[in-house]
């Protein structure tokens, strides 16, 4: 990094090599290769891990313990933890799919010109944003069915499905809000406009105004992916064997306290890492959408 | 203007609109004839804005009838679309779609509302974009262009649905003097080639100058109208008198 004047970010307050190397620099800032994952972020990261295992082994060696070193137990759990993360990812891929689509369609009932849609579809949207996640969770995999039957067909729904369900409907209600949102921040002269040229409201809405709110939707929509990810740890409450669960699994097994921070650490991390750039993404994207306007 | 005058386009017949308790149009009546530049001036708030969006079907009227080539407006059983068609608007913010091109604002009504041929309509759209002096900026977003040329590719947009009378709502007020005058431009040509055209607008000069007949509002009623010579060199009323004394 370039040592700054105190206070400023401003180039013309820098002194002059300074402000000529800041360029490449602040280029860089909005680039997504070179600084997405930072040194410095990434090599805080590491240092806390590789600190959370000698602290973990000297713990072990204080206790006497001549077994197996802390950094062996983790290598030999790590591919089955890996594992149960992938299953983390799975699951939050297709609940945000799920919940963006049912997302969709109950933001733009929102702005339906039926009163009773509307109202409907407001009510949906407010109580699912504003209950707690786990509690859908919970309800989902106790009041659904194990399986249903259509048209003579028997379709199972196993407890892994039944959880994405329950995350699909906070995401539903969150994903709405944002598509509401979008809409409404498209001006009335839009609407006015393309109205004056005989469009159906239908088509406005698909031609007009949903191609210029994708933009803005964006960032808060990736943010919105961010959370659900981590999130999805809780799919291990209603004894769903994800990441969180395996790794517990791999500390009974082993009865060793002193892995307890270095496991769960290791799984953050992974967590971080697939995490953190979408959020540099999201970033880079909000200002870039800012700038163009 | 020298041309013949044609048969009425739209007729207004003792109008009224209110919003909730204010009334802003009142007793409006007036006819313009195909091939007819008629110009609205008054005050702000005096309800010009209103009477023009009223003859587009975009904002309901409460009582009375307006009628645009026979096809009556105030009617819950009004065709928009066929409306519409007939009708061309251009508003003071240009109102371009940001996320299409100059060449693309023009060709989207034609080709999913009229449902025309795709070759039929990008040939109409750049002899239009030509006309408007922007043929080099078909690619162009609304974005990469000046205030003057939005304002002269909305013109163009409403053009490509051949309307038979097209409405222009302060389409200068947010322009500057150098750019005010390419728009001017082209809708003085417009003019002069017949187009039927109801500008509200507070450019006295340019009435002056395209005007058959000039329209002078105040409180939602007409307060007096004539040929523009009379009206803004002769004003009977003198409520006219008075806004021409603060404007010119």
């Amino acid at each position: 990094m370039i040592a700054r004047a105190p206070g400023t970010d401003l180039p013309v307050l820098l002194p002059a090599g300074d402000a000529l190397r800041a360029r490449p620099d602040q280029a860089a800032a909005l680039g997504w290769t070179s600084r997405s994952f930072t040194p410095r972020s990434l090599a805080s990261l590491l240092a806390l891990f590789v600190l959370a295992v000698l602290v973990a082994d000297a713990q072990a060696q204080a206790a006497g313990a001549p077994r197996e070193s802390v950094v062996t137990m983790l290598l030999k759990w790590a591919p089955l933890v890996f594992q149960g993360f992938l299953f983390n990812l799975l699951v939050s891929v297709l609940a945000m799919a799920l919940g963006s689509f049912a997302g969709a369609a109950l933001g733009l009932a929102q702005i339906s010109l039926l009163a009773p849609v509307r109202g409907a579809s407001w009510i949906a949207t407010q109580f699912f944003r504003n209950a707690p996640w786990l509690v859908l969770l919970f309800y989902c995999m106790f009041l659904l069915p194990f399986e249903i039957q259509i048209l003579g067909l028997t379709i199972p729904l196993p407890a892994w499905l039944k959880a994405v369900v329950g995350l699909a409907l906070p995401v539903m209600a969150n994903v709405a809000e944002i598509v509401r949102g979008g809409v409404r921040s498209i001006p009335a002269t839009q609407w006015e406009s393309a109205e004056a040229l005989a469009f159906s409201r239908r088509q406005t809405l698909w031609m007009v105004i949903l191609p210029q709110c994708l933009k803005r939707m964006t960032p808060p929509w990736m943010n919105l992916y961010a959370i659900l990810t981590m999130a999805t740890t809780l799919i291990s409450v209603v004894g769903i064997q994800d990441g969180m669960t395996t790794a517990r699994a791999a500390l009974v097994a082993e009865q060793r306290l002193e892995l307890f921070i270095p496991m769960y650490l290791m799984l953050l991390s992974w967590f971080f890492l697939y995490c953190y750039p979408i959020a540099r993404l999201t970033l880079r994207l909000e200002r870039r959408f800012q700038v163009r306007g | 203007m020298a041309h013949e005058l044609g048969e009425p386009v739209v007729v207004a017949t003792r109008v009224e609109k209110r919003f909730g308790d204010a009334i802003v149009l009142r007793e409006i009546s007036m006819t313009v004839r195909r091939g007819e530049t008629i110009c609205v001036i008054g005050p702000s708030g005096s309800g010009k804005s209103t009477l023009l969006r009223c003859i587009d079907a975009l904002v309901p009227i409460d009582t009375g009838s307006i009628t645009v080539e026979g096809v009556e407006v105030n009617d819950p059983k009004l065709d928009k679309l066929s409306l519409r068609k007939r009708v061309g608007i251009v508003f003071q913010q240009y109102n371009l779609f940001p996320h299409r091109t100059a060449l693309q604002n023009l060709m989207m009504a034609p080709l999913h509302v009229l449902k025309q041929d795709k070759a039929q309509v990008e040939a109409r759209a750049r002899a239009l974009l030509a006309k408007v002096r922007l043929s080099e900026k078909a690619d162009a977003y609304p974005g990469e262009l000046s205030g003057g040329q939005q304002q002269r590719v909305a013109i163009a947009r409403s053009l490509c649905m051949n309307p038979s009378v097209m409405l222009f709502d302060e389409v200068t007020a947010a322009l500057d003097p150098e750019t005010k005058k390419e728009v001017l431009t082209t809708i003085r040509e417009l003019a002069a080639e017949g187009m039927t055209c109801i500008l509200v607008t507070h450019e006295m000069g340019f009435a002056r100058e395209v005007a058959d007949h000039v329209y002078f509002t105040d409180g939602g009623v007409i307060v007096e109208h004539g040929p523009p010579r009379e009206l803004l060199l002769n004003p009977r009323e003198a409520r006219t008198r008075a806004f021409l004394d603060q404007v010119l």
